[in-house]
């Protein structure tokens, strides 16, 4: 896909947005000078953008969250740094949405400023594996929940269907169908699909393949 | 499509809760659970269900006990703090004896303490919490697909014991992600005559009460009620054994701390000591007799506990402190490492050959 501006990643609650949202920010760092990751997630204080601070430093990829952001203290805040790379104008910027209708409200107060950019992605993260997104139809009215919280509409799709350590290509290949079908509904392009890093060479034939690099947790998986 | 799930633990326990009939939820958001709410939120409109976000716990578990008296499945859930909240209402619902699902996904205190993971609510959960003689059957659940499971066993011996069932899991049992099999979840459904459905003229009305004036009969309500207790402790006691057979040390332990630990016993068989786990799934009933048998073969015992050394308690005095227990701990939010429950073991195997 081509490098926008500004790309927003939202998606249902838990489907593996921040994993994707960082890797692709690394990815664009390959790419450009100036690159930023925002953590707008108001509605989980665990797994956060913040969690992987020491990979942004080291790769000098700019970090803007809440002061409060995997600090334990679970006050949905931004600060108004949030701003700041949309002034600038040799910038690519990172979003990584909260999860759900709720998660993308806190987008909405930035939805004009997007707009006006004229310059941006907006990607609807979706594992068919998880609750209340299996099907096609579910996963289109999760889509329309977000868009009507944040005022903005997604622009294609990324496909992060994933069952966590036990993943393999079968369960990957299952959902190839069900992504075509929510293509189809929303009329948006499969931008990528996002595979495990130690499992995606054996995608070779596929269009798109993003091979992620995944957070760390406790029990290593 | 799929016949697996990629769900958290809190979510698992929602949708287990919805298979195994449950139509009413009430509830108040306190981190780490919040999740069961928000899926509640989601789901039972929709299937012709009550969500209700309650003004507060103690709101919520008082609607919980006016539900289970007209007989429904009925569930609330929170973390820590809120269960000290409903702890009154475990108090008369017990009194009353009415099922109920509660579930506490615990945190660190005391207090308001933090939002990480925590097991210091055993003595609160297991020993009463609420005034009065009574019991909870206490389940703890060790990974997302027994937060599943567990939640429909907890709905089952609810309703056959007329009892309190509480799912005492913690922050990560809650938070972590692991495919589930909803398949495998079966409910059954039980007969509720004693409750308040209205007699439409055709029988003699039903009392759901916890208040008894005249102390001969409230003696008489304490020892009925015992007595069903016990028949808990013989038929529902639930435990996982994992390499016990040639153990010399006994690990003991629930929830993540069981995790970690099977980590840990793996390493140490690979340096040659025997070392195996009683995993307590059912907190009460208490697993006794399996411990107690243990302490033929184990020279020591290990409690890994994220608490500051409550379950040690109960492992003493199943064993009827035969054999030394060491504790092997962390609070506050933090999760002992499997190097540090490996160190707990080595010391244990030394100790022992002494």
């Amino acid at each position: 896909m081509e490098d926008k501006k500004i790309t927003v990643f939202c998606g249902h609650y838990g489907s593996g947005k921040t994993n994707v949202a960082i890797n692709y920010a690394f990815d664009l760092k390959k790419r450009h000078e100036n690159v930023s990751i925002l953590d707008l997630d108001i509605v989980n204080p665990y797994f956060r953008t913040k969690d992987s601070e020491k990979d942004f430093n080291e790769k000098g990829i700019e970090l803007i969250c809440s002061s409060y952001a995997a600090s334990n203290l679970d006050i949905p805040a931004l600060p108004s740094e949030m701003y700041a790379p949309f002034c600038r104008k040799d910038n690519y910027s990172v979003l990584d949405i909260g999860g759900d209708d709720r998660g993308a409200v806190a987008l909405g107060r930035f939805s004009e400023l997007i707009k006006k950019s004229g310059d941006y992605s907006m990607l609807f993260v979706v594992n068919f594996y998880r609750p209340l997104t299996q099907t096609a139809e579910e996963a289109l009215g999760v889509m329309r929940e977000i868009e009507n919280a944040c005022s903005l509409s997604f622009t294609g799709i990324v496909n992060n269907s994933n069952v966590g350590v036990q993943t393999n290509k079968e369960y990957i290949e299952q959902t190839f169908s069900h992504v075509q079908k929510l293509c189809e509904l929303s009329s948006l392009p499969l931008v990528m699909t996002t595979v495990r890093d130690d499992l995606s060479k054996q995608f070779g034939d596929i269009e798109n393949v993003f091979p992620l690099t995944l957070q760390k947790t406790i029990l290593g998986g | 499509m799929t016949e697996k799930v990629l769900m958290k633990g809190n979510e698992a326990i929602a949708e287990a809760a919805i298979l195994a009939g449950c139509r009413y939820y009430f509830g108040y958001p306190i981190t780490p659970q919040t999740e069961v709410a928000a899926y509640m939120a989601k789901r039972m409109p929709k299937i012709g269900g009550v969500f209700l976000q309650a003004e507060s716990e103690v709101a919520a578990i008082n609607m919980v006990y006016g539900v289970s008296s007209a007989g429904k499945r009925v569930m609330t859930s929170s973390s820590s703090p809120g269960i000290s909240l409903k702890s009154e209402g475990l108090s008369y619902l017990a009194g009353s004896d009415l099922p109920a699902l509660v579930v506490n996904v615990q945190r660190g205190g005391p207090g308001l303490g933090g939002i990480q993971p925590s097991q210091s609510d055993y003595f609160q959960a297991t020993k009463g919490g609420g005034h009065g003689d009574y019991k909870m059957i206490v389940l703890a659940p060790a990974s997302v697909q027994e937060m599943a499971s567990l939640t429909v066993k907890g709905f089952d011996l609810a309703d056959k014991y007329r009892m309190t069932s509480m799912i005492l899991a913690d922050g990560t049992m809650g938070q972590m992600m692991e495919p589930v099999s909803l398949e495998k979840v079966e409910a059954t459904v039980c007969e509720k005559p004693w409750a308040v459905t209205g007699t439409k003229g055709e029988r003699k009305h039903n009392i759901v009460n916890s208040l008894s004036l005249v102390p001969e009969e409230l003696e008489r309500l304490n020892f009925a009620r015992f007595e069903r207790y016990k028949k808990v402790q013989e038929n529902e006691v639930m435990y996982e054994s994992f390499m016990m057979d040639d153990a010399e040390i006994c690990v003991v332990a629930f929830g993540i701390a069981a995790r970690v630990s099977k980590n840990a016993i793996v390493e140490a068989r690979k340096k040659g000591v025997k070392v195996g786990m009683i995993r307590p799934i059912t907190l009460w009933p208490f697993p006794k007799k399996a411990l107690l048998d243990a302490a033929e073969k184990a020279h020591t015992f290990i409690s890994v506990e994220l608490s500051m050394g409550q379950m040690i308690e109960d492992i003493e005095l199943a064993i009827k402190c035969k054999r030394p227990v060491m504790l092997c701990n962390r609070v506050g939010g933090m999760i002992p490492s499997p190097n540090m429950v490996l160190e707990a073991i080595e010391k244990a195997d030394k100790g022992g050959r002494k």
